[in-house]
């Protein structure tokens, strides 16, 4: 069955031409149909453009060109601009919104030769922790479909878990990868701010949003970040330093490996997630790392610390959504503030109306020093707490998520529970650090994830460290029923 | 009545002569169809980042040395947020707490030769916004945003001025120096240098500034002088029948010569400024500051100094002179032709007839129609006293309207003076003959009748007669001497 096999495998057997692009492509499209009605994991399905994508990898194939992601398919999370093809984020407000040009990310991996299937579901603009701010309806996870799929990632997460696409791409703000990732089983991987260009994808925290991959192990995922990787002269923050070659950097060794555990991390954990990565530690142990107890002082302040960043950030980039040139424009406006105040009050969700006016208030006169200014203080003490860390670390393993996925509605009139849900991711995302989410057991038949923290570009140490836990683990292996 | 004295600033809005916007690739070009020159990024399409012009940046530093300011090492970009629909991000990026220019000064002269320093507060880096339309639509406002985007430096003053005069001598004189260093072309029309005023008053001695009064958006220098006049008159009217001048914004409507209060400091936005997280601090190090100083040109007041030293000019002379590039440099190809011995005939020359010329026919001085050589050859001309500087000025409107050399001229138009004393003298003995009465007045004692001779001498050749010799031929006649 195409779909139970890696990128790797598929890209062997193009190669070989033992299968065509297209086939792989219309056996995707195929399940997409078949399954997503019971996920809604996808929003646009662009088959008419896969097949073409698909034929043309066949040409190249056929001209004797290679690639490790030539004719492979794949999902696109809505909040990445792609040409012709509605790009929504989420939204009602973009609703209408067919973008002009391709995101950086979406050109690379069109360039490589992928075939994109489709566009897939998210919290509206990223806002999220469950997929239920969709303005597209939630997302429901493939392990039981009365649970959420995390967020706001979600769609992109159940896609992957439900093998509707060899692998999917994400991003992540204050967990949005590695959330989902944890709570549907799957891969995701959150890179350094700056490894990855933010051009074409809609912006909801600027300092904060980096793209990455959800797949379905660290070894996939390190052939794609490979393509996604690199400076962008359009993106001002994308860093100008080499991407290094993760697939080979895998196989390094591990002995010696420092491992930190991180003593705020377990606080407020429950015992089973617990256990499960105590499980997760042994494994590594055994193969010869070695384990630190540390701490970060800092670190149980990067919820409310995010809570402040995000919301400001968001409340200025999502004041372009005005009505004026694009996106969702109120009938018969009376005048210019009634098309603002109307556009935006009937385009918006709550959560994003919710955090737009939480933004422009910690950015108001006389609020700014007391809210904005101090987050960006702690942001400091948040980073420079995780410096200190990796000096005596190589990396800090814990769990993502402090439980496995809710229930549908379970959270959705308390915020600050929600909220929480990203306790253990935020900081990476603070601090601008990569993070891997890998599947490390179940809890009740939930897939429960191991995250993975290492410093400024440690991609390839961070990807080598899950695949050396795949190789003596099947967790990653695991596939919800149905969807075999 | 007291005495009342009036405090001025100035903020200077100089757009920068980029051929590209500030965040983007477009073009900068005046007068294009709407919205031909506005791409992706000048529209905030969802997904898209600014990236900084580096030339715009050389051009603020190139001001800032020009005025001696310190270049900050480190500047940001900032967000002033707030709505409007030519503004299409719903932030304007500008700099805010810390601007690439310092402090710094420029001098002006006054009207009685006084030299007076104004401070530079700072200068700044932003964009432009675009321009809401409304000629021509019923019922609708167009918006085009060819401008949004383009760069501008603006340039803070101290509240250093004390008259409308003042500030209006120094903003020619930031317009002098702006199209010196080659940063901004200064055409007043198209926009390209307008500034804000901010006016008040007080009793004159008191310590304390009054309130004041900002007026946007001026010009032209005639609207600022008439501007300030204008608000100076009704604060001063104000305070007197008892009234008081509140803080807020005006505008000044130049068809009826008055300003009009545009928005209270109550209803003032608040900007919430915050550090743009999508651009990085702009990092200016020594060597990019040296290689902008290699590009200095001589500054105005270094070439009126010049001017006056080598060439024995006035300073009013020389600050005429020197107010433009373009004249200094027509000025010095003159003297360069014609000898620095004669470089104030050159300056009167350059300033009189040329200037009016100009004017008249509002023409530049690099596309005057009689060429720096044409003009030292007609000059030449007046020094070894081929002609008189009165038939000087007839030569050079033929040359002017022509374009013929001055000696093609005086020989075609049999110009040239004459020199030989025996005709002069023939010509003195004619009129004097003719002429009894006056000749009889004159020697009674009525001197004033030497001018009516020296007239009709010229009359009778046609202004050629040499002046000089003729005043002493007929001196000698007159007095009864010589042939007759």
């Amino acid at each position: 069955m195409l779909h139970t096999l890696s990128v790797g495998e598929l890209a062997r057997r193009l190669a070989a031409r033992e299968i065509s692009s297209v086939e792989l492509a219309r056996h995707f499209l195929a399940r997409i149909e078949r399954l997503n009605p019971s996920l809604n994991a996808v929003i646009t399905l662009t088959a008419d453009q896969a097949l073409e994508a698909a034929r043309a990898a066949d040409r190249r194939l056929a001209a004797g060109e290679r690639g490790r992601l030539l004719g492979i398919p794949l999902i696109h999370k809505d909040i990445f601009c792609t040409e012709g093809v509605r790009t929504s984020c989420g939204s009602r407000m973009l609703d209408n919104f067919i973008s002009p040009y391709d995101a950086t990310i979406v050109a690379k991996l069109k360039g490589a030769g992928t075939v994109m299937l489709g566009k897939s579901n998210m919290d509206e603009f990223a806002m999220g922790s469950s997929n239920e701010t969709s303005y597209y309806g939630p997302v429901r996870n493939p392990w039981d479909t009365t649970k959420v799929p995390g967020g706001s990632s979600g769609g992109s997460s159940a896609a992957s878990a439900a093998r509707l696409a060899p692998f999917t791409t994400g991003t992540d703000t204050g967990g949005s990868i590695r959330q989902p990732a944890a709570l549907t089983g799957v891969t995701g991987v959150k890179p350094t701010y700056g490894r990855v260009s933010r051009y074409g994808m809609i912006a909801f925290a600027s300092s904060l949003d980096q793209a990455g991959v959800l797949a379905r192990s660290a070894e996939d995922a390190a052939v794609v970040l490979e393509v996604m990787a690199g400076f962008d002269p359009k993106d001002s923050t994308s860093v100008d330093t080499p991407v290094p070659d993760y697939s080979a950097a895998l196989d390094a060794p591990l002995k010696g490996l420092k491992i930190g555990i991180l003593r705020e991390f377990f606080d407020g954990l429950e015992s089973r997630n617990a256990a499960l990565i105590r499980d997760a530690l042994e494994v590594y142990t055994a193969m010869g790392a070695e384990t630190i107890e540390v701490s970060l002082p800092h670190l149980p302040l990067s919820v409310p610390t995010y809570y402040v960043v995000a919301p400001a950030e968001c409340s200025s980039n999502l004041s372009r959504f005005d009505g004026v040139r694009y996106g969702y424009r109120c009938d018969q406006p009376k005048d210019l503030l009634d098309l603002y105040e109307r556009s935006r009050g009937e385009g918006f969700g709550p959560e994003v109306k919710r955090r737009i006016m939480t933004g422009t208030y910690v950015l108001s006169a006389g609020y700014f020093d007391a809210y904005y200014l101090k987050a960006q203080k702690v942001r400091r003490l948040i980073t420079d707490d995780f410096r200190k860390a990796f000096e005596k670390v190589d990396l800090l393993v814990g769990p993502t998520t402090p439980t496995p996925a809710f229930a549908i509605g379970a959270k959705v009139d308390d915020p600050v529970t929600m909220y929480l849900n990203d306790i253990y991711t935020i900081g990476a995302n603070l601090a601008g650090l990569p993070g891997i989410s890998a599947p490390c057991g179940f809890v009740d038949e939930l897939p429960v994830g191991m995250q993975l923290i290492g410093p400024h570009f440690s991609e390839a140490r961070l990807l080598s460290a899950a695949h050396h836990y795949q190789r003596a683990t099947d967790w990653h292996r695991k596939t919800p029923g149905g969807y075999q | 009545m007291s005495d009342w004295e009036v405090v001025i600033g100035l903020e200077i809005h100089a757009q920068l002569a980029t051929r590209s916007k500030i965040f983007s690739g477009s073009s900068t070009a005046y007068g294009a169809t709407p919205n031909t020159q506005a791409n992706l990024v000048d529209l905030a399409y969802p997904g898209v980042l600014p990236v900084l012009n580096e030339e715009a940046l050389r051009m603020a530093v190139k001001f800032g040395l020009a005025i001696g300011a310190a270049i900050a090492p480190r500047s940001i970009f900032a967000r002033k947020n707030y709505f409007y629909p030519d503004l299409p991000k719903g932030y304007q990026i500008s700099q805010y707490e810390l601007p690439v220019v310092g402090k710094g000064a420029i001098t002006i002269m006054l009207d009685d030769g006084a030299v007076k320093t104004v401070g530079i507060t700072r200068a700044h880096l932003e964009e432009d916004a675009g321009k809401s339309l409304h000629e021509g639509l019923a019922n609708a406002t167009g918006i085009d945003l060819n401008r949004a985007g383009t760069p501008l430096l603006e340039i803070v003053s101290e509240p250093d001025m004390r008259s409308a005069k003042e500030a209006v001598a120094y903003m020619k004189k930031v317009h002098t120096l702006v199209r010196y260093l080659e940063i901004c072309d200064g055409n007043m029309q198209e926009g390209s240098f307008r500034c804000d005023a901010n006016v008040s008053v007080r009793p004159r001695g008191a310590a304390k500034f009054g309130t004041r009064a900002e007026i946007k958006n001026l010009n032209s220098f005639r609207f600022v002088e008439k501007a300030i006049h204008y608000e100076v008159g009704r604060q001063i009217e104000l305070i007197e029948s008892g009234g008081a001048v509140v803080q807020e914004t005006r505008l000044y409507d130049s068809d009826k010569n008055e300003t009009r209060s545009m928005r209270s400091k109550e209803e003032a936005n608040d900007y919430r400024y915050f550090p743009d997280p999508d651009l990085l601090p702009v990092e200016v190090d020594e060597k990019f500051v040296a290689s902008v100083r290699t590009t200095l040109p001589e500054l105005p007041d270094e070439k009126a100094a010049r001017f006056a030293r080598d060439f024995g000019l006035s300073a009013y002379d020389a600050g005429v002179l020197s107010a433009s590039r373009e004249m200094g440099e027509f000025f010095e190809s003159v003297v360069a032709a014609l000898g620095a011995p004669h470089a104030k005939l050159a300056a009167n020359w350059v300033m009189g007839e040329l200037s009016s010329a100009l004017n008249r026919d509002s023409v530049e001085i690099a596309g005057s129609r009689v060429s720096p050589a044409a003009l030292a050859d007609l000059l030449k001309r007046i020094v070894d006293e081929t002609i008189s500087g009165k038939i000087a000025k007839d030569v050079f409107e033929a040359m002017w309207s022509e374009g013929r050399p001055a000696d093609a001229i005086i020989e075609a138009q049999g110009l040239k003076q004459i020199t030989d004393s025996g005709a002069i003298e023939g010509v003195i003995d004619s009129v004097i003959a003719a002429n009894p009465k006056q000749l009889a007045e004159y020697r009674s004692g009525k001197d004033k009748l030497f001018g009516f001779f020296v007239g009709q001498v010229m009359k009778a050749t046609g202004g050629k007669a040499n002046p000089a010799q003729l005043n002493e031929l007929l001196k000698v006649k007159l007095a009864g001497g010589g042939s007759s």
